[in-house]
């Protein structure tokens, strides 16, 4: 044993009482720091959970309508003239209501009634048609009753005769099967979702046909056969800030050389599905050159071993084990695409279609431009299409990422 | 379409065609090295001859047809029947085309019921001789091709060049993009400076091209000063948004990397992702029907009577929340690439973890996280629909985040929207607007690229 040095200064004491403080005080901003952090997670849940709820609490509505039972003599001079509009219209003024309470477009119900059973023609029947947006809304309770009349967004005759309606047993809500099928409308009890759905399946299945096998080719050259030069640096930097660039300037890229420089047709899918091709790329590019360089060079060499050429190896071997990743990127790239508003705006894909889309070349609307629009609408009933029509996109957005995150799974179980 | 798909089924008839004459060269029970491709690469190489000319003229005629067409029917027609501008035989030929498609009923101008004959003739004539014309082709490159097959014929190779090509072209559309975007929102911007002068519009304070009815106006009356929209566009992207994210994200990260257990930050973390899935049409709904009413009423309740409906904050607000879940992904990124011995030498001389976190990772990690950042605000200022939604059209100079400011991206969306007459200096304006836009964006993106790129070298 060494003889002991004197000690440079006393040991602390960790019973004093200024330590016992000066502990407790970090100790107490230890768990300060830590609350702060859950608080931050939970605030940022707590705005998704309250953003989801009150979309569902304005949406959930919009699958529901309220329809009038309204009694129709389907008069033979009328139905041979295709009058439906008047059969409506004299119809309804028989209700025991004052007012229009039955929407503007119910008489599409008499002439699909008639075109489905012909026998109905000199027959006195009860047809229950869709109901005027303020009556449908009154009979969901939308409207804050106690409030005076100039400031709750509906007028007294349309209380009456909801009322008048409702007392005489002539009206019923039911599933509202028209917001599924339908199409745009001016009257928000009409109007529909089917039009923009259809919209964005063409334009997506464009951008998919496109950006797909470009994306995996681009990624294959780059991954696997690119010299390291100064050209393929150019490569990399342009798809790495291709993804980073905002959607809107690809929507004036789209603008200024699809429709102004080749002269496509404005509001088609297949320019709005161009657009989201060159902006999904980069997105797919970067996924599958991490899911071909995940594989494992022991593939490679193995079939360069025993004589398959390069592109062989690539395609017989290394593309099967990468494309699990591949197409998860391609889901989630797809998934960005369908959310996506604004390049679509600038390229016209706001077009007002009352009928489903005819084709890649014809005018249509997307989902996500749908909402935009009916969002912008002032009346008080597209408030809940606007919500409803959310929740199915949202849907198809879960669907999208849970088919991404089950195509991992599976695969990484396997590997 | 009837064209394309005759053309593709003749192209699988020459692929099968290929590959049975591949095969048939080997003799029976010969060698197998007898034939240098297997009959695969035979059949695709007939295929690729056969299909590559005949694709090239239906493209071709898909492309420029329409407009050679258009062409040959108006000169076609008696001379008083002819459009006198271009403007108007555009509106013509599209009447024309209408007319023919069936989509218009009956004729506005009754001098495009006589063109619709004679374009649906030219039509018919011209599509059928593109598909003779095609078929010709595909039959003449299909039966060289197979003219060529003998056992050393190397068609792997020939077929794999075809593929090496494909590889390269597919990776250069990411540059023609980049410079497809540099060089239209040039172009148009130029276009856009010779009628507006680039410093005031760079720094001209006022913003009205509502009024610029004609070209010759716009200089003179200088409404197009985009400063209040550059600064609106920092108000909202690169300040509230980031007095939200910034705390709120890199919180959230140092949670999820410090404190939360793994079965916590497996289930925290998507849910955290789920803000980030979320479109930005639905943010600009939640914003304009649910934030901006509740940001008025705060507004009111602070004193200032004229709070407006559409307020910087609530954009703001909203798009910060959009972007927790991208800050906290790249402060998460940058908090794991700290290695473990600086943690574990700092826990050895008695820190906490919040002091271990505070005085140790977050400095060490400080260049990861600021990259993040930066990338989060070029993000944000590219941001569109919440601040069309939110943010309103109110162009000016404010300090208050309960006034209506308006956006770059705002102002795009409105110039391009609605009808829009071409050419005019506000059509054009967009172009200059979003070449800004991309300009900052693209500065923003390579710095921030480099900065989190040569932080992790110096970690690895």
């Amino acid at each position: 044993m060494s003889p002991a040095r004197p000690l440079l200064r006393e040991p602390t004491d960790w019973s004093a009482a200024a330590l016992r403080v000066r502990l407790a005080r970090r100790h107490r901003s230890e768990r300060l720091f830590r609350l702060a952090g859950l608080g931050a997670l939970l605030l940022a849940g707590l705005f998704l959970a309250f953003l989801l709820f009150t979309i569902i609490r304005d949406g959930a509505s919009g699958f529901r309508h309220s329809e009038v039972a309204v009694t129709v003599t389907f008069d033979p001079q009328s139905v041979r003239s295709g009058d439906y509009v008047g059969l409506m219209q004299r119809s309804a003024r028989a209700l025991p209501v004052a007012g229009d309470v039955v929407s503007e477009g119910a008489w599409v119900a008499l002439r699909e009634a008639v075109a489905a059973d012909p026998a109905l023609v000199g027959q006195t029947r009860t047809m229950w048609v869709p109901a005027r947006s303020s009556i449908d809304l009154l009979a969901k309770g939308k409207f804050d009753l106690a409030q005076p009349a100039l400031s709750r967004g509906v007028s007294d005759a349309d209380v009456a005769a909801w009322r008048a309606l409702a007392a005489a047993g002539r009206l019923r809500q039911g599933f509202n099967l028209d917001f599924l099928t339908g199409s745009a409308s001016t009257s928000p009890e009409l109007a529909g979702i089917w039009g923009a759905a259809l919209g964005s399946l063409l334009t997506l299945a464009i951008t998919i046909a496109i950006a797909f096998p470009v994306g995996v080719f681009a990624a294959i050259y780059l991954q696997e056969f690119a010299p390291r030069n100064r050209w393929t640096d150019l490569i990399e930097v342009s798809i790495n800030n291709l993804a980073a660039v905002p959607s809107i300037i690809f929507g004036l890229l789209g603008l200024a050389v699809f429709l102004n420089f080749a002269g496509l047709p404005r509001s088609a899918p297949l320019v709005g599905g161009l657009t989201l091709a060159l902006m999904t790329l980069p997105v797919i590019v970067i996924a599958a050159r991490a899911a071909i360089g995940a594989v494992s060079p022991g593939v490679r060499d193995a079939a360069l071993a025993v004589g398959a050429s390069r592109l062989q190896t690539v395609f017989d071997h290394v593309l099967p084990q990468a494309l699990p990743g591949i197409l998860t990127g391609t889901i989630i790239g797809m998934a960005r695409a369908l959310g996506e508003t604004a390049p679509l705006l600038l390229i016209g894909m706001r077009a007002f279609v009352a009928d489903v889309p005819h084709g890649l070349a014809a005018p249509a609307t997307v989902l996500p431009v749908q909402i935009f629009l009916w969002s912008d609408d002032a009346q008080r009933g597209f408030i809940e299409k606007t919500s409803a029509a959310i929740i199915v996109l949202l849907l198809v957005l879960v669907l999208l990422n849970s088919l991404a995150i089950v195509l991992r799974n599976h695969f990484e179980r396997r590997a | 379409m009837l064209a394309l798909a005759v053309i593709l089924l003749l192209g699988g008839l020459a692929f099968l065609i290929g590959r049975w004459r591949g095969a048939a060269l080997a003799p029976a029970g010969g060698r197998i090295g007898a034939v240098h491709s297997r009959p695969v690469y035979h059949g695709a190489y007939v295929a690729l001859l056969a299909l590559a000319p005949a694709l090239l003229v239906l493209a071709a005629w898909g492309l420029f047809g329409g407009a050679v067409i258009d062409e040959r029917v108006l000169s076609a027609l008696p001379t008083d029947a002819r459009p006198l501008t271009p403007l108007d035989s555009g509106a013509f030929m599209n009447e024309v085309h209408g007319l023919a498609n069936g989509d218009f009923a009956a004729a506005f101008n009754p001098d495009t019921a006589r063109a619709v004959p004679i374009y649906q003739q030219m039509r018919r004539e011209g599509d059928l001789a593109t598909l003779l014309l095609a078929v010709a082709l595909l039959l003449a490159g299909g039966l060289w091709a197979i003219s060529q097959l003998k056992p050393a014929f190397r068609a792997r190779n020939r077929v794999e060049a075809a593929v090496w090509l494909a590889l390269l072209l597919a990776s250069i559309v990411a540059i023609l993009t980049t410079f497809g975007i540099l060089l239209s929102l040039v172009f148009e911007s130029l276009r856009f400076f010779e009628l507006v002068p680039l410093s005031d519009f760079l720094f001209g304070l006022k913003w009205s091209p509502q009024t610029a009815l004609r070209a010759d106006q716009v200089g003179a009356s200088g409404a197009f000063g985009a400063l209040p929209l550059f600064w609106g566009t920092i108000f909202i992207g690169a300040i509230i948004a980031m007095l939200v994210a910034i705390p709120l994200g890199l919180m959230a990260a140092i949670y999820l990397t410090q404190y939360a257990r793994p079965r916590v930050r497996r289930v925290l973390k998507p849910v955290l992702e789920l803000l980030a899935g979320i479109p930005t049409v639905v943010y600009g709904f939640f914003a304009a029907l649910t934030v901006a009413p509740a940001v008025r009423q705060l507004g009111v309740a602070l004193g200032y009577a004229d709070a407006s409906a559409e307020s910087a904050l609530a954009a703001g607000l909203v798009m910060g929340v959009m972007i927790i879940p991208f800050v906290s992904s790249m402060a998460d990124d940058a908090l794991m690439a700290v290695p473990d011995a600086v943690r574990d030498g700092s826990y050895a001389m008695g820190a906490t973890r919040s002091e271990t976190v505070r005085m140790v990772l977050v400095p060490a990690a400080l260049p990861g996280i600021v990259g993040g950042v930066l990338l989060a605000i070029s993000r944000a200022i590219g941001e569109t629909m919440i601040v069309v939604m939110a943010a309103g059209m109110a162009a000016r100079l404010t300090l208050n985040p309960f006034d209506s400011v308006t956006t770059v991206t705002t102002q795009i969306v409105a110039l391009l929207t609605g009808d829009q007459e071409f050419d005019s200096a506000k059509t054009l304006s967009a172009f200059a607007l979003g070449l800004v836009l991309f300009v900052i964006t693209f500065l923003l993106n390579i710095y921030a690229l480099r900065v989190v790129k040569t932080y992790r070298e110096a970690y690895e």
